[in-house]
């Protein structure tokens, strides 16, 4: 019986990231458009979008090699697979034994380093340059990533996300300097990462500032769609993730009722829309920074993540 | 959550010290000179706060005298002159520093780890809430000094200079019972009007002493 | 007059600290420069008198003042170099007043600041609380940022500043020494103000943890160690000198150095008090050195009169905490002898050199030659304050530079061979600069000489070479005491 509970709250994770990402992606933009006082497109829009370039003929460049056409698929089923395993609404999940932060991390950096190699296949100057911008943001973000993983790891006593998610909404975690600062350097990092405003900016296609946007310049039809599919689920992903390792009230856990469960998922719901509409302020607060200052800001996670290592490290949890 | 449990009024202490150790990387991090200000007010802020919860805990009525000193004087009307002097002088707004940022944050976080070597050994034995409080002060004034000397323009040196202080004033409100604390607290205030005061009264803009030698030493310029 | 104050209605300490307090407040309601500056002469001897009282009558330590052998003497040569300068001064502003480079709006703040630096010196001098101390310096520091500015030109402005800022820092960090202290302190004798007091903790010094009072140490040496002018923390010292008054310079070279070494010292107390500490010797040793060398090194190629000699403060201040940093009865003698010759003999030449900036018109070297033609008596003045400076015999300072050299090289060699590089590196540049000030064809103009700037002059002179010929065998017996209680 709980084996048939847990696999109808992992297919339905499964698949409430996937439908929820694109929605999530055009309540940014909706909110982004709002606050510069434009209309703005409607919110479903980014499904549409996604429809069309599904219907679309892929046109690929004739010195592509197999690994171009592999990537997108590749890049997708990672970042889903991640998106599927975070504790979103319920820590009751089938494959909740996976959940762990570096299993997590691992995806994620093997749907980048996939991507990264599409972007080189085809050898245009784009690809290339986009590519290595996307590299030294990552070398700059990882170690950042990593700090925040000692924190919760040295707090919680673990890297599975359940448990760290059990743990932290009974601790009090909120009081902990190092939960945080772990917390401030875990903003800096899912900025970094989903290729957000100061990081790089999603809606540019100028070539001195573009990043995320110049690897997948050649991409098109369903190749795009998977691709800006991933990126729409990264930003579901990081929002829960933060959720789930920071703001754990409301997930269900073990021994829930069907009760608990379906106010986990409003309560999810709910902090995704929040997290959209901060997201959205921040952006529009922001300006987009030079490349070279990325090192500043980046630097500056990794230490704040640093600091609470040692915080964390020195007085434990009190 | 009970305020009375021990616990969580040390974890209220300890949060409290914490933030003004992040908000002193964030004085560091800063390059433009309104958000300094900004960074500074939000630094007496949190002593404010962090005074008024010692006297709660200590319950030690005359500290409240101190955290009002912090919170009217320092988190108001000091960041208000300073925009002012700003204003005023036509100062750089951008904040120039000796080194750069990262360099300067990673020197930061070393001065915190140096801070957590030097008084963990020998406050173990009074009482954690002593301990955090001296460790957190001895940070902030650690950080106070990296950012003086790390700053060129006179009005960053200056805040370095009072974030130093808050960190005095947060060592000296944690140990339990010192005479003398809210007078030393009033003299610094003083201290302080006085610097702001004596930026503007004789319009210094620039820093006199920096890392340059040719600043250093007047007698090597070579006369006209 | 000493058996007024000797009668038990009157506590003469409390008149050493009210005389000043009092007259900054009427001197800075006084108008009238000529009648100010005679207040202010007045307000220094009766200080003067009322600290000579102490010596007969000594009242009781409570947990915020005391007197013990140590402080008294400080005391004394700090109200007698402050009533030498305030005549000296009398002269002197009346000059820079006559020439406009002064104003007199500003004669009245000099003078109520000079009553309120000599209040505040005494203050920290006799405080028995260390936190008292620590308001006290730190007071003494606003005063003299004030009379450093005074000229408001840009020089003055940009030294005062710089003078500011240097020394809050460094007195910031000896707070926190401070605070710390009382941490400890407080779990030993439990809190209230007899957890600061200097006495109190002398007595249980032992009982405190000695971790804790390294880290003090440490706060309070880089703290105590700026106002004190040692190496690295100098950097204000050279311009404060400069570009301040005269007899400012005089008080800071003379007094206010002092009192940051004081200041460290009565920590050092503290330190030897606990035989599980870090020895705190070696440290001031190094810092002493340090700064020997530097100073004597930076002697060489001044071109302003006043830094020439501020660079020497810098070499001496090194000396003397080298001194205390070797320890000993003989060293610590060596370093109290030192500590009031010193004072003495730099006031004399910044006397001297303040008159001599005057009549020829400028602070330059290069501008002041052949002064012992022009102004005999000036001129050979400075020759026999140089020779005091520089510790030649039959001087004062030659017997405590002797004293020290002789004990260094009995107790630590290899130490006395940079000591000893450092005095003839300070003795050769000094030589070399004052030959060509002294001697030659006079240049330049040549303003007569006031006779009115001789008194004071001639006292701190005569008192430095009778020290270096004989001095009385109940004083000598007194000082060895004094250095016995440093340990």
């Amino acid at each position: 019986m709980e084996l048939i509970t847990e696999g109808l709250i992992q297919i339905a994770q499964t698949a409430l990231v996937l439908a929820l990402a694109p929605g999530l992606t055009g309540l940014v933009r909706w909110v982004k458009a709002r606050l510069l006082r434009r209309r703005g497109t409607p919110i479903l829009q980014v499904y549409s979008d996604f429809a069309r370039l599904l219907r679309k003929k892929v046109v690929v460049a004739h010195n592509a090699s197999w690994l171009f056409r592999l990537v997108p698929y590749l890049v997708f089923n990672a970042v889903w697979t991640a998106a599927s395993l975070v504790p979103t609404f319920s820590t009751q999940l089938l494959f909740a034994p996976a959940a762990d932060l570096i299993a997590l991390i691992a995806l994620l950096s093997s749907a980048r380093f996939g991507l990264a190699l599409g972007a080189l296949d085809i050898g245009t100057s784009f690809g290339g340059l986009g590519a290595s911008r996307e590299m030294m943001i990552a070398s700059l973000a990882e170690p950042a990533m990593l700090m925040i993983v000692f924190t919760v790891s040295l707090f919680a006593g673990t890297t599975h996300l359940p448990a760290v998610a059990e743990y932290m909404s009974q601790h009090q975690a909120f009081l902990q300097v190092s939960v945080l600062l772990a917390a401030i350097a875990m903003v800096i990092v899912s900025l970094a990462e989903t290729a957000r405003i100061p990081v790089d900016n999603p809606a540019t296609h100028l070539e001195l500032t573009m990043v995320h946007e110049a690897m997948v310049l050649e991409y098109s039809g369903r190749h795009l769609a998977l691709i800006e599919a991933a990126g729409s689920l990264k930003l579901v992903l990081y929002l829960s993730l933060f959720c789930c390792l920071f703001v754990p009230w409301g997930i269900a856990h073990q021994a829930a009722t069907p009760l608990d469960i379906l106010a986990g998922l409003g309560i999810w719901v709910i902090k995704l829309a929040v997290g959209a509409v901060l997201l959205a302020v921040l952006e529009t607060c922001l300006a987009k920074m030079r490349l070279f200052r990325l090192a500043d800001l980046l630097g500056g996670g990794f230490l704040f993540g640093l600091l609470s290592v040692i915080l964390m490290f020195v007085f434990g949890s009190l | 959550m009970e305020f009375s449990d021990p616990k969580v009024q040390l974890q209220i202490a300890y949060l409290l010290g914490g933030s003004m150790v992040v908000v002193n990387f964030a004085l560091l991090y800063q390059s433009r000179m309104s958000s300094v200000i900004n960074a500074f007010a939000i630094h007496a802020t949190i002593l404010g706060l962090a005074v008024a919860w010692q006297a709660n805990v200590q319950n030690a009525p005359n500290l409240y005298i101190t955290a009002a000193i912090a919170l009217v004087f320092k988190a108001l009307a000091l960041p208000a002159a300073l925009h002012y002097v700003v204003r005023k002088l036509n100062v750089h707004r951008t904040v120039e520093m000796v080194f750069g940022t990262g360099l300067t944050m990673m020197a930061g976080v070393a001065l915190v780890g140096l801070a957590v070597m030097i008084m963990q050994p020998v406050t173990q034995h009074s009482g954690a809430l002593v301990t955090i409080d001296l460790i957190f002060a001895m940070a902030v004034l650690f950080l106070g000094v990296l950012m003086m000397i790390t700053r060129r323009n006179a009005v960053t040196q200056v805040i370095g200079f009072m974030a130093m202080e808050n960190g005095l004033i947060l060592a000296a409100v944690g140990v339990h019972g010192m005479p003398l604390v809210v007078e030393i607290s009033v003299a610094l205030a003083v201290l302080v009007a006085f610097i702001v005061f004596g930026l503007f009264l004789f319009r210094i803009r620039e820093r006199f002493y920096s890392l340059d030698v040719r600043y250093l030493d007047p007698d090597s310029r070579i006369p006209q | 007059m000493i058996a007024a104050f000797d009668a038990t209605s009157v506590n003469p300490l409390y008149l050493t600290l009210g005389v000043p307090a009092l007259s900054t407040l009427v001197l800075f309601l006084l108008p009238g420069y000529r009648r100010a500056a005679r207040c202010n002469v007045l307000a220094s001897l009766v200080t003067l008198l009322a600290s000579l009282a102490l010596l007969w009558s000594r009242p009781a330590p409570n947990d915020y003042l005391f007197v013990d052998d140590f402080n008294i003497y400080l005391v004394l040569i700090t109200n007698f170099v402050c009533l030498t300068t305030s005549v000296f001064s009398v002269s002197y502003l009346t000059h820079e007043l006559d020439i406009g480079r002064l104003r007199r709006p500003y004669a009245r703040f000099y003078h109520a600041m000079f009553q309120g630096m000599v209040f505040a010196m005494n203050l920290a001098l006799v405080s028995n609380s260390l936190g008292l101390m620590w308001v006290a310096v730190e007071t003494a520091t606003l005063a003299t940022v004030v009379i450093v500015g005074l000229y408001r030109t840009e020089a003055a402005i940009k030294a005062s500043w710089k003078y500011f800022i240097l020394a809050s820092m460094g007195i910031s960090l000896a707070l926190f020494g401070t605070t710390l202290l009382y941490f400890t302190a407080q779990s030993v004798i439990g809190s209230g103000n007899a957890a600061l007091a200097w006495t109190v903790l002398r007595e249980r010094a032992a009982e405190l943890d000695p971790a804790v009072l390294n880290i003090t140490f440490v706060f309070v040496l880089v703290g105590y160690g700026t106002k004190a002018g040692l190496v690295p923390m100098h950097a204000w010292l050279p311009d404060a000198h400069s570009e301040g008054p005269t007899p400012i310079s005089a008080v800071l070279s003379g007094l206010l150095l002092n009192l940051g070494l004081y200041a460290l010292l009565r920590f050092k107390m503290l330190m030897g008090a606990n035989d599980q500490t870090l020895a705190p010797g070696p440290l001031m040793m190094g810092l002493g050195l340090a700064s020997l060398l530097f100073g004597a090194l930076m002697l060489y190629g001044r071109r302003d009169i006043k830094r020439l000699f501020a660079y020497s403060s810098i070499e001496h201040m090194g000396l003397i905490t080298f001194a205390f940093g070797l320890g000993g009865p003989l060293a610590n003698l060596a370093g109290i002898l030192h500590m009031v010759l010193h004072s003495l003999t730099k006031s004399a030449l910044f006397f001297t050199i303040g008159h001599v900036a005057q009549v020829k018109g400028t602070q330059e070297i290069a501008g002041i030659r052949g002064l012992t033609t022009s102004h005999p008596v000036l001129g050979w003045c400075l020759v026999l304050g140089v020779i005091a400076i520089a510790g030649l015999p039959p001087t004062g300072l030659f017997m405590s530079e002797f004293l020290l050299v002789s004990t260094t090289f009995a107790r630590e060699p290899l130490l006395a061979v940079p000591l000893v590089l450092g005095l003839l590196i300070a003795l050769g540049c000094l030589i070399q600069r004052v030959q060509a000030m002294a001697f030659g064809e006079p240049t330049g103009s040549a303003e007569p000489f006031k006779i009115s700037v001789l008194p004071p002059l001639a006292a701190h002179l005569v008192l430095v070479i009778v020290a270096g010929l004989y001095i009385p065998a109940p004083l000598m017996a007194w000082f060895q005491h004094v250095a016995a209680l440093l340990g």
